[in-house]
């Protein structure tokens, strides 16, 4: 088997334009087997006209969200009562998912459940089908919403291998497609893009796979917006099937919500034949009353507004008027493993609302495509661990991604602890080392089994007032034996150049403060 | 906004704020072996202000550097060295935001971990009596004018664990403000993160100095000769960049700061 047949025609590259592809492929390789945190990192931060874009629109939609968020007085009880339903929503989700369901299929919506991404993915290829029936080339295609559920599942990929070409509508996720390219952002998916660069690949893309930019398109963001609005207009006009996702689904109704800015949100929730919403089961709220909390608390956190432009709520089919069929497909896929943890299902309660990952100093610097995951930043780094496990190489380095600054806590709208969170998990990481270097036996006591005893010896010596007194010393004498000969270290051999490849560090004093303390006071605190 | 306070002579002197008080100094490890000017000050300021300030010497670390890249276990003997250490004195007070977040929000967790309800009951107590040193004089004490003296134009970056898990507030800025001769420039971007993060400086060296970079290019945005902070590894990571660099800005501890006097200057 020559090399080329055994990549998988769905993640071909976009280099290869004679696959039978319907969709521009995404990059080659799946996330899981994305490299660890630091490696990946290191190759974003080596991007500048990224960083530079990344630090404009993060700055940008931190002041917004400041702003916003300061003009309600009970800003704080909102995000107190967001907590609240939400934990009272996860306590009881097996009830709340029956009565889901009974409000759904009374509504005369069919409900199908999906344990993971493989049977999503069947379960909605099936349901694609059977709507197209006999439908021919071009015509098998679905227009979606954007949503998470479906890119956590890889979806569209699903789709494509099923000869159904699957159409992003929002414009950011537009850009992504176009551009071979994957989200960075959950909220803002081309931010790592500036207009120079989606001009390019609008000019180079789109008319391969449907209406051509117009000529001479230039960088205006409201010409670039009217390329994407003429490119997606026949592809929403034409389109049998519509799928989205949801960010509320109310269990007393059997509502559910589709929050948006663009108004295609709107466009493929109306004028599909057919309409498959994926929901992740956490999703659910008790009451409509519920959304009071919540679309207060969703678009001033994320995109910074008082209100999003297009607030969707339907509840079933009305005859005569927008989709006659409606199927929702609820996914677990990894989501009842983390409620099975009580610390780490806090991370359940994320209504997706990117406030953590704009705060994030650390997202800032590399954005989203080093994580390795479908969800970036503060809330990646615990719910992708937990969703996936921890034992993929990038899973194992994705709570280490923070520098537990806490500025993601101050701003989740559903005060998840995603500080604590991180801790919890890299806790499971570590446990996950002890035992893999216990398993190992002696091979454990070389690296990568180095951490667990340089910390236990660490521990050791922190624990023993007595071992601590005597580093001390030892650290005192090694300053005066520098002392006179240098007057602070500059770049050292690995693993310290990892301090201070940058960074100078001044020699340690001649004088440890108990020595200094003992010099001058009596034990009982009086001077000497 | 830039603040000069007066240098007027003859204003009241703190005085004997805390007479009659015994304060249990938690140097803090790195702060006992890499920069004992902090906890010297914190002693010199706080006899200054009438205390009697006792040196445990069975005292070792808040165990935060093990907790945080996760090693629970190994920290609990950590833990229960500290809680036995301070178990018995009223205040207990480090010139560490970063150090007393640790006591503060991770101690308890820990003693649970463990499943030592008595550990915990030991734990309870220590921590509701352990400061930050501005807390301890704002809101023990009661002084904010400490009858420091530093003739310098300074710029102060309130370390995010003193900000975010300690809540020491404005606390070292009402302090600052107080200074006489003093000259404070704001710090644009003051709340970002300096991008030190204990381990993570090592786990991702290369996301860690390109924070850190940004913060020393706002430091010395500000013309500030001095860099304060109430947290020295924070300061040693920052100033690590800024040496590089020879900016010639310089790091240094509030508590140094507040220590310094007319006298001693």
């Amino acid at each position: 088997m020559s090399k080329a047949t055994q990549v998988p025609v769905r993640r071909a590259g976009h280099t290869d334009l004679e696959s039978t592809r319907r969709t521009p492929a995404p990059p080659a390789g799946d996330l899981i087997d994305s490299p660890r945190f630091p490696v990946q990192a290191k190759v974003e931060l080596g991007n500048p006209v990224q960083r530079k874009n990344l630090h404009h629109a993060m700055t940008t939609i931190r002041a917004k969200r400041t702003k916003v968020a300061a003009e309600l007085d009970n800003w704080e009880d909102l995000r107190l009562a967001g907590e609240a339903i939400k934990n009272r929503t996860l306590r009881h989700l097996d009830q709340y998912l029956v009565q889901l369901e009974e409000s759904l299929t009374a509504a005369g919506t069919t409900v199908h459940w999906a344990r993971d991404a493989q049977e999503a993915n069947a379960i909605i290829v099936g349901l694609v089908n059977e709507a197209l029936g006999d439908a021919e080339g071009d015509a098998r295609e679905v227009v979606k919403v954007k949503s998470m559920a479906t890119q956590e599942i890889d979806m569209n990929e699903a789709l494509e291998e099923a000869g159904i070409a699957a159409w992003e509508t929002d414009l950011a996720e537009l850009i992504v497609q176009l551009g071979h390219d994957r989200p960075s952002h959950i909220l803002v998916p081309a931010i790592h893009r500036n207009r120079s660069e989606v001009r390019e690949i609008f000019l180079e893309e789109m008319g391969r796979y449907g209406r051509p930019a117009p000529e001479g398109l230039d960088t205006e963001p409201a010409n670039l917006a009217g390329a994407a609005r003429l490119h997606l207009r026949e592809k929403f006009l034409r389109a049998k099937v519509a799928i989205s996702g949801a960010n509320f689904a109310v269990a007393e109704t059997g509502t559910l919500v589709v929050v948006e800015s663009e108004g295609n949100g709107r466009m493929c929730l109306t004028l599909a034949e057919t309409l498959i919403s994926v929901v992740g089961i956490e999703k659910v709220l008790p009451t409509v009353e519920d959304l009071e909390v919540f679309l207060q608390l969703l678009p001033r956190s994320s995109t910074g507004e008082r209100m999003n432009p297009y607030t969707s709520l339907w509840t079933g089919p009305t005859a005569g008027d927008g989709p006659q069929t409606m199927h929702v497909v609820l996914i677990d896929n990894g989501r009842t493993k983390v409620l099975s943890d009580p610390k780490g299902r806090e991370a359940l309660r994320c209504i997706r609302c990117s406030a953590c990952i704009n705060v994030c100093p650390v997202y800032e610097k590399v954005g989203g495509h080093a994580y390795g995951s479908v969800y970036p930043g503060p809330i990646g780094s615990v719910l992708t661990p937990q969703l996936r496990g921890v034992t993929s190489p990038v899973d194992a380095s994705l709570p280490y991604a923070s520098t537990l600054c806490g500025a993601c806590f101050d701003v989740c709208p559903v005060r998840i602890p995603l500080p604590d969170l991180l801790v919890h998990m890299r806790h499971k990481v570590v446990e996950g080392k002890k035992a893999k270097a216990e398993a190992d036996g002696l091979k454990g006591l070389l690296h990568p089994h180095a951490e667990p005893a340089i910390m236990k010896a660490t521990a050791q010596v922190l624990s023993s007032p007595k071992l601590w007194a005597a580093a001390t010393a030892a650290g005192s004498l090694g300053g005066k034996a520098l002392k006179g000969r240098v007057a602070k270290f500059g770049p050292l051999p690995w693993p310290l150049s990892k301090w201070t490849n940058a960074r100078d560090v001044p020699i340690p004093p001649t004088e440890s403060f108990r020595a200094w303390y003992a010099r001058t006071h009596h034990e009982d605190g009086s001077l000497k | 906004m830039t603040i000069t306070s007066p240098t007027t002579q003859g204003r009241p002197a703190a005085g004997a704020a805390g007479a009659g008080k015994t304060v249990a100094l938690f140097s803090t490890c790195a702060n006992d072996v890499m920069f004992p000017q902090a906890p010297m000050a914190t002693t010199q300021l706080l006899e200054r202000l009438g205390c009697r300030v006792v040196f445990p010497k069975k005292q070792t670390c808040c165990g935060q550097p093990l907790v945080n890249t996760g090693y629970y276990d190994e920290t609990v003997p950590i833990v229960r060295n500290f809680a036995e250490t301070f178990a018995e004195y009223d205040y207990v007070v480090a010139p560490s935001g970063s150090c007393v977040g640790a006591v503060r929000h991770q101690h308890q967790m820990l003693a649970d971990h463990a499943g030592d309800a008595g550990l915990r009951r030991v734990v309870d107590g220590v921590v509701a009596r352990t400061y930050d040193i501005s807390e301890f004089l704002i809101d023990v004490l009661g002084v904010e004018d400490v009858g420091a003296y530093f003739p310098h134009v300074v710029t102060y970056h309130p370390t995010c664990h003193s900000m975010r898990v300690a809540h020491v507030g404005d606390r070292p800025m009402r302090l600052l403000q107080a200074v006489r001769g003093i000259t404070i420039r704001d710090l644009p971007d003051a709340d970002r993160c300096c991008g030190f993060g204990g381990t993570f400086s090592l786990k991702n060296p290369d996301v860690s100095v390109a924070m850190a970079a940004d913060k020393a290019r706002n430091v010395a945005s500000t013309g500030a000769e001095y860099l304060v902070a109430g947290d020295n590894l924070c300061l040693l990571n920052i100033s690590g960049v800024l040496r590089r660099q020879h900016s010639g800005i310089l790091p240094i501890h509030i508590a140094e700061v507040l220590a310094s006097t007319e006298e001693a200057s």
